[in-house]
């Protein structure tokens, strides 16, 4: 079982699941929107760039071939350069004009490996303007190769002669670092706001599921009568109707089981009753028969007779007096009526009533008070000592202790006996109604409910009951009750 | 001997009861409907009545009140359930004490006795007792209220007697319980709770703090100090 941050975690885990999904996607679709629309803006730019460079650069080149001998000599190469490298229009060019293997440029740093063997391919063999971008230490730059033909007559024909130019592309490099900032810049705010949405979604989607959740707790809690509103028609609407359909079972099947159990203690509760107006009858003339059973001028079969009606009518009463006080119990009737008590007058009077004074052993300090329902704190401890008496050894010992603990103060009542004990696997059986220790002693005294009506009663008090052997023999009950009532003492004034 | 008039619908229940009842000495007489009760309560005229709750007709809580409304004669009821309702609604209606069904003979016999001898006295009037407006005569058995005679019941007139004889001092239910109902000590309290609600309608100022018979909090109840 999960704890309740247990259960939280799980909570926020879906969400952020939920949300982290949602956010994934949208991310996914910014960055891929700006990725896309970066490369277009970009290839649109160098090739503007790239365009306008070889344009310039065959103008000049067709501008000055006509002026150049055949076949050039390094001077003739010398003045192509210079003428094709007009300074300070626009950007630093580097111009090289080469034929077979001259090789003349505007800056002596660069030698003719600094042209591609694919571009020298295509200007040298293939006669084309061509252009290919080369990463010269880290700046990227534009290398532009143009093949100069002879004019008329040999229209077309290659001269041999290829002017290239080299441009860096900086200007391009900044506005395309200005680009995926824009890019950068667009996307994160778009981000961002992706995953508010997703939470704001997430939290959507979750709220039914956090419905359920707060209804299966109730439902978990016996509240039967929970159930879901279903909206809409997906999943989750599927899921609270079954759930509703669920309670809406569990509901009915505890009624039907309820109705049962209350018929069934209903029907022990009318039995006793049923019984009771006949015992009434014959309870008020027992002392006649117990009279006349004494008398001499009766046959001894006559007045045998006699005392066994008396004698087990008398038990018959008390079965169904204690069938009664049993039934109240189960029907929730049994009223707790305080006040509030010195215990060891209690206890002394409870035992001085019965004529169990002499009998029992007391240790019963004075100043113990606690609010207790007289009449069942007095069946409580008759019912205790009796028991002792009946079914343990003397001497049966009473002690009384008043006990502060964690949960208030407590009034603790042991009734000791030397007997045998219990067996160890009826310690906890000896509440049990008609509940016999000794299979062998089937009928004594008492109706066989004198503990299950002390278990109730002390649970009436809130406190609490229970068996054990003591470690040098004999039986020990333990009573605790709280010293103040959870009920109001009754006030009249 | 004791006129007892007895008010029990089951004639089982009825006839074993007169005949412990006649057993004892006392003169009997047997009714089975709270109309017949009260036609009873008149034409025998009897020192005590023991009235079964649950009756055809009138109800027992019902006799009970009339009876109270005319006089102060003993009723002790019958209760068939111990039930916890009816009991608090038979001390209401001005019962002096209850027994539950089944009962011994012998049982019934015991709180007939003690009922009775909180009315027993009937000497002339002797030395009185005044405090505030209650004037007691211990000897004739009478209060006056302002020099108006009142009509308490037996347990009411005891419970009163029992109080005022000490006047400060705190009784708890259950001492009150054992000299005035001669119920064991960890009796039933309401017994004494209920007689005390229906003793302060009589000798109290109505919709004032109670005077005479004051609660004293988790121990009893104190007559006065005035």
């Amino acid at each position: 079982m999960t704890g309740p941050l247990g259960r939280l975690r799980g909570l926020r885990g879906l969400r952020v699941r939920l949300a982290s999904a949602c956010l994934l996607v949208a991310a996914f679709a910014a960055l891929a929107t700006a990725a896309l629309t970066y490369r277009e803006a970009r290839t649109a730019m160098l090739q503007r760039a790239q365009d306008s460079v070889v344009g310039s650069v065959r103008d000049r080149v067709e501008a000055v071939a006509p002026s150049v001998p055949f076949p050039p000599d390094r001077a003739a190469l010398e003045r192509i350069v210079a003428l094709v490298d007009t300074r300070g229009n626009t950007d630093h060019w580097i111009v090289a004009a080469a034929y077979r293997d001259q090789w003349v440029t505007s800056d002596r740093m660069l030698g003719p490996d600094a042209v591609p063997e694919a571009l020298r391919y295509h200007v040298t063999e293939r006669v084309n303007t061509a252009f290919q971008r080369i990463d010269r230490k880290g700046v990227i730059w534009l290398a532009v190769g143009v093949p100069i033909t002879f004019a008329k007559p040999m229209w077309g024909i290659p001269s041999g002669v290829s002017v290239y130019v080299f441009t860096p592309m900086r200007a391009q490099i900044e506005e395309e670092a200005a680009l995926v900032r824009a890019a950068r810049n667009g996307a994160i705010p778009a981000v961002l706001l992706a995953l508010v949405l997703a939470l704001v979604v997430a939290g959507g989607v979750l709220r039914p599921v956090r419905a359920l959740q707060r209804a299966t707790r109730r439902l978990a809690q016996g509240r039967l009568d929970t159930r879901l509103e279903v909206k809409g028609g997906d999943e989750l609407a599927e899921l609270a109707k079954d759930f509703n359909h669920t309670a809406a079972a569990l509901e009915q099947n505890e009624a039907r089981l309820r109705t049962m159990e209350a018929r069934a203690r209903g029907f022990a509760a009318d039995v006793s009753h049923e019984l009771r107006t006949p015992l009434a009858a014959m309870a008020a003339v027992i002392d006649v028969l117990d009279e006349d059973a004494a008398a001499e001028h009766l046959d001894p079969d006559t007045a045998a007779a006699l005392r066994l009606v008396s004698a087990e009518t008398g038990k018959l009463t008390r079965l169904v007096d204690d069938l009664m006080e049993i039934s109240r119990f189960d029907a929730g009737a049994a009223a707790l009526h305080v006040d509030e008590f010195d215990m060891a007058e209690a206890v002394r009077r409870c035992l001085a009533g019965r004529a169990w004074s002499q009998a029992v052993i007391t240790d019963l300090p004075a100043g113990i008070r606690a609010e207790v329902d007289p009449r069942r704190f007095d069946v409580v401890v008759a019912n205790l000592v009796g028991n002792a008496l009946r079914h343990g050894a003397p001497p049966v010992e009473v002690s009384l202790r008043s006990e502060r603990r964690a949960d208030g103060q407590w009034i603790v009542l042991r009734v000791a006996d030397r007997g045998p004990g219990l067996a160890a696997d009826t310690l906890d059986r000896v509440f049990e109604r008609f509940f016999k220790a000794d299979s062998a002693r089937a009928r004594s005294a008492g109706s066989g409910l004198g503990m299950a009506i002390t278990l109730e009663n002390v649970r009436l008090h809130d406190g609490r009951i229970r068996a054990a052997n003591r470690s040098d023999g004999g039986a020990v009950f333990t009573v605790e009750l709280p010293r103040y009532a959870r009920t109001r003492i009754a006030e009249d004034g | 001997m004791v006129r007892v008039l007895l008010i029990e619908d089951d004639p089982a229940v009825a006839e074993g009861l007169a005949i412990g009842l006649r057993r004892q000495g006392h003169a009997t007489e047997v009714r089975h409907t709270g109309e017949e009760g009260l036609a009873g309560v008149a034409g025998f005229a009897p020192d005590l009545v023991v009235l079964d709750l649950m009756l055809p007709g009138i109800d027992g809580f019902e006799v009970c009140r009339r009876i109270r409304r005319v006089g102060t004669l003993p009723v002790i009821m019958l209760t068939a359930r111990n039930d916890d309702m009816d009991i608090v609604l038979g001390l209401e209606a001005g019962a002096d004490d209850y027994v539950v069904k089944p009962v011994q003979a012998r049982v019934l016999e015991a709180r007939i006795r003690a009922v009775l001898r909180r009315t027993e006295s009937a000497a002339p009037a002797g030395r009185r007792e005044v405090h505030g407006e209650l004037t007691l005569d211990r000897t004739a058995l009478t209060v006056l209220k302002a020099g108006r005679p009142i009509a308490l019941a037996p347990s009411e007139l005891r419970l009163l007697l029992a109080l005022s004889a000490s006047p400060g001092q705190v009784f708890s239910r259950g001492q009150l319980l054992e000299s005035v109902w001669e119920h064991p000590y960890l009796g039933d309290s309401r017994l004494v709770d209920a007689c005390v609600k229906r003793l302060r309608i009589k000798i109290e100022e109505p919709d004032r703090p109670a005077r005479y018979i004051q609660t004293v909090r988790g121990f009893g109840y104190r007559f006065g100090p005035l």
